[in-house]
């Protein structure tokens, strides 16, 4: 019997690997939300079908970000489920690796992804799994499109990676100009997670800045999963700190905003594209707290968009609870349905659903989408931008238009 | 005389295994799509067999109970990254801190990345420096905490990796370890495909250069365990005090133990981040430690066959076979029940649950893959306790 | 000053918090030898389920309600963690040490994978517990009610703890398997009992301990009872791993040392705050291998 059964185990892997990769990837990619009708004519009708990977959180720390960033690639698809290459209609086909907000285990979502046979990918929400899984998509010569993920790392060096969004050192210093203008700070209490290169990152940024203007800067780091922010929030109020800038995950930041308000701390928060978000929004309402973040759209801004998202929420399966429980619009579903697009008009533009020739046509798509028009730059496949929105919690549970804020790059 | 005899057969059984192993990885990668699972889960694979080896070698063999891998992972993953990263790349990678303190690079030395020889002399010598610091690391925390028993030294352990670990995020040491920024550009497995002139591949290593440096590695302790080293090593975990009045120095060997059990979590660490391609801090907490733990003990406690089995099925189990469970599945126009994302990770602690309670000693308990295909004896006075789950 | 002893009060309560989870850490290691790593998950599933039932019992929260559900919270809690031990340590406790310990490993993932599930990966949002959550102001800075009442609460239930250790019968039970596991089952005592009683008490304070200290910090994630159980572990492990006074003060003096670590003043000091715990924990051990209060361990020949 134990040795059966050790030699079972020892053959088991071998056998069903060769058999695993042998037989064709399982389709077993049907959409995560969204009603089963969307995917099923591509599957009945025997028509040519092109995938699309997204390659996006939806457990882990950034899952509430890579589910809202889903949102609006899927809605995209409900609208346009098919794209014309040379003269023929192909069903688009949303295909979902979970990178788990995790570095360790985005390369094989990302391989996930690539054996599944994907013409090109969308994602992700974050910027260190874009990072992780880059290599994976430039190996299997899969061009990728960031969505939201804002460090440079993910597109230098990498010839597959391209990016429809801003970048952190821009991010960061229109936070700092900001905090100039409007509150004309001279202390900035900077708060992130050690070890995180998006809040590091644009912390940095966000110092360079305020301190060539002439503020001071105090920079402080929370360990991975801490909860108790009461010590660092005292500590910026008795530093008196003019604003308080925390470009941290949706997780530390509802924290913060909810002990903030309890502490009644009266400096503003100034937040990046992460806090855009409605639970932040959530964890703002009926407090006194004033909430300032920087992002790619603002509700508003594409009245038909607005409808049709908001539409697409309240009704398809499961969309409400992805979003938060409410049909607030975050800026990053705005992202994910602008990357949809930019994928298809690259597919169109290279005329073929293979790889190579969509990383090619990528170079010269431009796109002007909800959020703004995109194009890529010539050296390292990023959006050429120059604008991000600034926009304040009214405390009631909803976002206005603080204004436009413009960088010359 | 038997003894000797038995050894040779079973050195010359491990290297025919072993060549064929690697051969078999060689010819897959080459006949096999490539863009198949099989390999990313092949590569981590062989990363982590390493690591759950060395993780036996200490807490199997010696009886050491020590959760510090991931931190000696982390130290051998940083000093590769740090190492390899082309010169060229520095600036791009250390964009934070406009360049990196070390202006050199390991492969520039020898003739850069893009020919073998530097690609390879490179490589192995900062995978063999990987090794080296966190031995040196192990030493330096060994001094003080290896007098610790049991639990104690586990927690005290658990938490120099965690000291490691925010060493490394330290924004202060920024132009060194890239602060929380991720140290990309490294060569990964994949440089060392090789490549024609028009830079399409013509050859795969990708998956064989993993398995390579970890049988060698592996190779290497099973070595140090058929040694008197690795008597005296079993004899400390049978029993501490016997062991010493044996002569058996406990002091010397528990260091020793845990200095080489560390080089190769370094070893391993440093191919954990040419698996992954990156290095970051973020990356080795203590629920790495606690996975390879994990499949040090589903594998058998002092098995070293067995924590190579253990790893492969854990690696493809939950990165691999059971990602199916993620996404909604429709047969017959009815809609399976439980599907969604985080599903496939409930089925998978699941059977880790099952076999945890119903293989108490492990796969393979104490005993290594050759040994299940001799004529048993006829009493153990340990098979009774073995198989009552 | 004013900013001194506020945040002395944070930490104390921070402390309080690590305690209530230190007792069931500290409890389950005395008589089993066993470190219990589902126990932080025990308290964040504690946390999901207060989520849950307050919002699926009514939909906007009376007083009623609320107490309810917090009963419900603790009896369910109760349950888990006498589950636990039957399904998955009590058929292993003949089984090799590390075997058992695994088991917990695997009951931690199991929770945490569960509940990723169940939420969907969105933090959710524990609810406002009337009195509990309301504000005053102290030397200046407005704290909850719950930050002062912590640290109370867990003098009250150690004083009760230990009398309950000390002076019944179930108590002296405890203490003899502590003691000795083979030699107090031969004595008659039902050491199965025993072992689900300590379970059933630590898991009653990781409920107590779940609803402090989310009323302090409102977000529960699946991995929100990691770090609060190791940090719970250390304090534990700080103490003397086994006694309940030394987990109390270990987990006060962590709770209080990290906060200030948060507030020094010297930039990039807070990237240690928990390396910070940890050094301190080793050096503890360093001079006193067994801990502050630990039973100096006797090597048998």
């Amino acid at each position: 019997m134990k040795k059966f059964l050790a030699f079972a185990l020892s053959c088991s892997l071998a056998l069903t690997a060769l058999a695993g990769c042998s037989s064709t990837p399982p389709s077993s990619a049907a959409p995560e939300t969204g009603s089963p009708d969307a995917s099923a004519p591509a599957a009945q009708s025997g028509d040519k079908v092109v995938r699309i990977g997204v390659f996006e959180p939806s457990t882990g720390d950034s899952a509430s970000g890579g589910k809202k960033e889903m949102l609006g690639m899927q809605y995209a698809n409900t609208e346009t489920p098919t794209v014309e290459v040379g003269g023929e209609t192909y069903s688009v086909e949303l295909v979902y690796a979970d990178n788990g907000s995790t570095t360790d285990k985005a390369p094989t979502a990302a391989s996930q992804l690539v054996s599944e046979g994907v013409a090109l990918v969308l994602g992700s929400y974050g910027s260190g799994v874009s990072i992780a899984g880059g290599p994976i998509f430039g190996d299997a010569g899969i061009p990728a499109i960031g969505v939201t993920c804002t460090n440079p790392n993910v597109t230098a060096g990498n010839d597959y990676y391209f990016r429809i969004c801003f970048l952190d050192p821009f991010q960061g210093t229109v936070l700092a100009n900001f905090a100039k203008d409007k509150f004309s700070a001279t202390t900035a209490y900077c708060l992130g997670e050690a070890g995180n290169e998006y809040d590091q990152g644009l912390i940095a940024y966000f110092e360079q800045a305020f301190t060539a203007a002439g503020g001071t800067v105090i920079k402080d780091s929370f360990p991975t999963n801490n909860s108790d922010f009461n010590s660092y929030l005292n500590k910026a109020k008795d530093q008196g700190a003019d604003v308080i800038f925390t470009p941290v995950s949706i997780a530390y930041a509802t924290q913060i905003i909810t002990q903030a308000a309890d502490l009644g701390i009266e400096a503003p928060f100034l937040g990046s594209d992460t806090l855009d978000d409605n639970m932040v929004l959530e964890a703002a309402k009926g407090t006194n707290v004033q909430l300032y973040v920087s992002t790619f759209y603002q509700e508003g801004g594409n009245p038909d968009f607005d409808e049709g998202i908001k539409n697409y929420i309240n009704t398809a399966d499961g969309a409400l609870e992805a979003n938060g429980g409410n049909d607030t619009i975050a800026a990053v579903s705005a992202m994910g349905y602008d990357a949809y697009y930019v994928a298809l008009e690259a597919i169109k533009a290279a005329g073929s659903v293979e790889p190579a020739d969509i990383k090619a046509a990528l170079w010269d798509v431009t796109y002007d989408g909800v959020s703004g028009h995109i194009e890529f730059d010539d050296t390292n496949g990023d959006a050429v931008r120059d604008t991000a929105y600034i926009k304040h919690s009214t405390n009631d549970g909803a976002w206005e238009l603080e204004g436009v804020q413009t960088v010359a790059q | 005389m038997i003894q000797t005899k038995k050894n040779k057969t079973g050195a010359f059984l491990g290297l025919v295994a072993a060549v064929v192993v690697l051969a078999l990885v060689v010819v897959l990668e080459n006949t096999l799509p490539s863009t198949s699972q099989l390999f990313i889960v092949l590569k981590k694979g062989a990363v982590y067999s390493l690591v759950a080896v060395s993780m036996n070698l200490l807490n199997g063999f010696t009886g050491l109970f020590s959760l510090g891998q991931a931190g000696f992972m982390l130290l051998g993953a940083y000093t590769y990254a740090i190492l390899t990263v082309p010169v060229a790349q520095k600036d791009t990678v250390y964009y934070l801190y406009g360049g990196s303190a070390l202006n050199f690079s390991l492969p520039d030395l020898f003739g850069g990345v893009d020919t073998p020889q530097g690609l390879i002399l490179g490589v192995a010598l900062a995978i063999l420096l990987a090794g080296c610091v966190a031995a040196l690391f192990a030493w330096l925390i060994g001094l003080p905490v290896l007098r610790l028993k049991s639990d104690y030294l586990a927690i005290a352990t658990l938490g120099f990796a965690e000291i490691i670990r925010a060493i490394f995020q330290w924004q202060a040491l920024g132009p060194v370890t890239n602060g929380a920024n991720m140290i990309t550009q490294i060569p990964t497995f994949t440089s060392f495909n090789i490549k024609n002139a028009d830079g399409e591949v013509i050859l795969r290593l990708s998956a064989f250069v993993p398995f390579l440096v970890a049988i060698l590695c592996i190779a290497v302790i099973v070595m140090l365990i058929n040694s008197s080293y690795g008597r005296a090593f079993k004899a400390i975990r049978e029993d501490e005090i016997a062991a010493e009045a044996m002569g058996i120095n406990l002091a010397k060997h528990k260091m020793l133990s845990f200095c080489i059990s560390s080089f190769f979590a370094g070893v391993g660490g440093a191919l954990f981040a040419m698996y992954a391609s990156n290095a970051q801090a973020k990356v080795y907490t203590s629920t790495m430690t606690y996975e390879i733990l994990l499949i040090v003990v589903i594998g058998g406690i002092g098995s070293v066959s067995g924590s190579c089995i253990a790893t492969f099925l854990y690696v493809a189990a939950s990165e691999w076979w059971l990602r199916f469970l993620d996404s909604e599945m429709w047969i017959f126009g009815v809609k399976v029940p439980f599907l969604r994302t985080g599903f496939r990770m409930v089925v998978f602690s699941i059977i880790i649950m099952i076999v945890v309670l119903f293989f108490r000693r492990g796969l393979m308990g104490d005993k290594e893959l050759p040994d299940l295909f001799r004529p048993r004896p006829k009493k153990t006075a340990r098979k009774a306790g073995e198989h009552n789950g | 000053m004013e900013f001194f002893i506020s945040t002395l009060l944070f930490g104390i309560s921070v402390g309080g918090q690590y305690a209530l989870i230190a007792i069931g850490y500290t409890m389950v290691y005395g008589i089993l030898r066993l470190i219990n790593f589902a126990h932080g998950d025990v308290f964040m599933v504690a946390g999901l389920m207060g989520i849950y039932l307050t919002s699926s019992l009514g939909a906007y929260l009376s007083p009623t309600t609320i107490l309810v559900s917090l009963i419900l919270v603790l009896v369910l809690t109760v349950l888990l963690g006498f589950l636990i031990e039957r399904v998955a340590y009590k058929p292993l406790r003949t089984a090799p040490r590390m075997s058992v310990m695994i088991s917990a490993i695997g009951v931690s993932y199991l929770l945490q994978n569960t509940a990723t599930y169940v939420t969907g990966g969105q933090p959710m949002t524990y609810p406002a517990i009337p009195f509990l959550s309301d504000t005053i102001t102290v030397a200046g800075t407005p704290i909850k009610w719950v930050v002062i009442l912590t640290p109370f609460l867990v003098v009250i239930l150690v004083v009760a703890l230990t009398q309950l250790i000390n002076h019944t019968k179930v108590g002296m039970a405890m203490r003899a398997v502590a003691k000795d596991f083979e030699t107090s089952q031969l004595m008659g005592i039902k050491i199965n009992s025993v072992i689900s009683t300590t379970f059933v008490i630590g898991s009653a304070l990781a409920a107590l301990g779940s609803m402090l200290y989310f009323t302090t910090y409102q977000a529960v994630t699946p991995t929100a009872g990691a770090m609060p159980g190791l940090k719970a572990f250390v304090a534990a492990v700080f103490g003397g791993i086994g006694s309940i006074p030394g987990a109390v003060i270990g987990a006060f003096l962590i709770g209080i040392c990290e906060n200030f670590v948060k507030v020094l003043p010297f930039e990039g000091a807070t990237t240690f705050v928990d390396a910070f715990t940890f050094a301190l924990l080793i050096i503890v051990l360093v001079f006193k291998p067994t801990g502050l209060f630990g039973e100096k361990a006797t090597d048998k020949v």
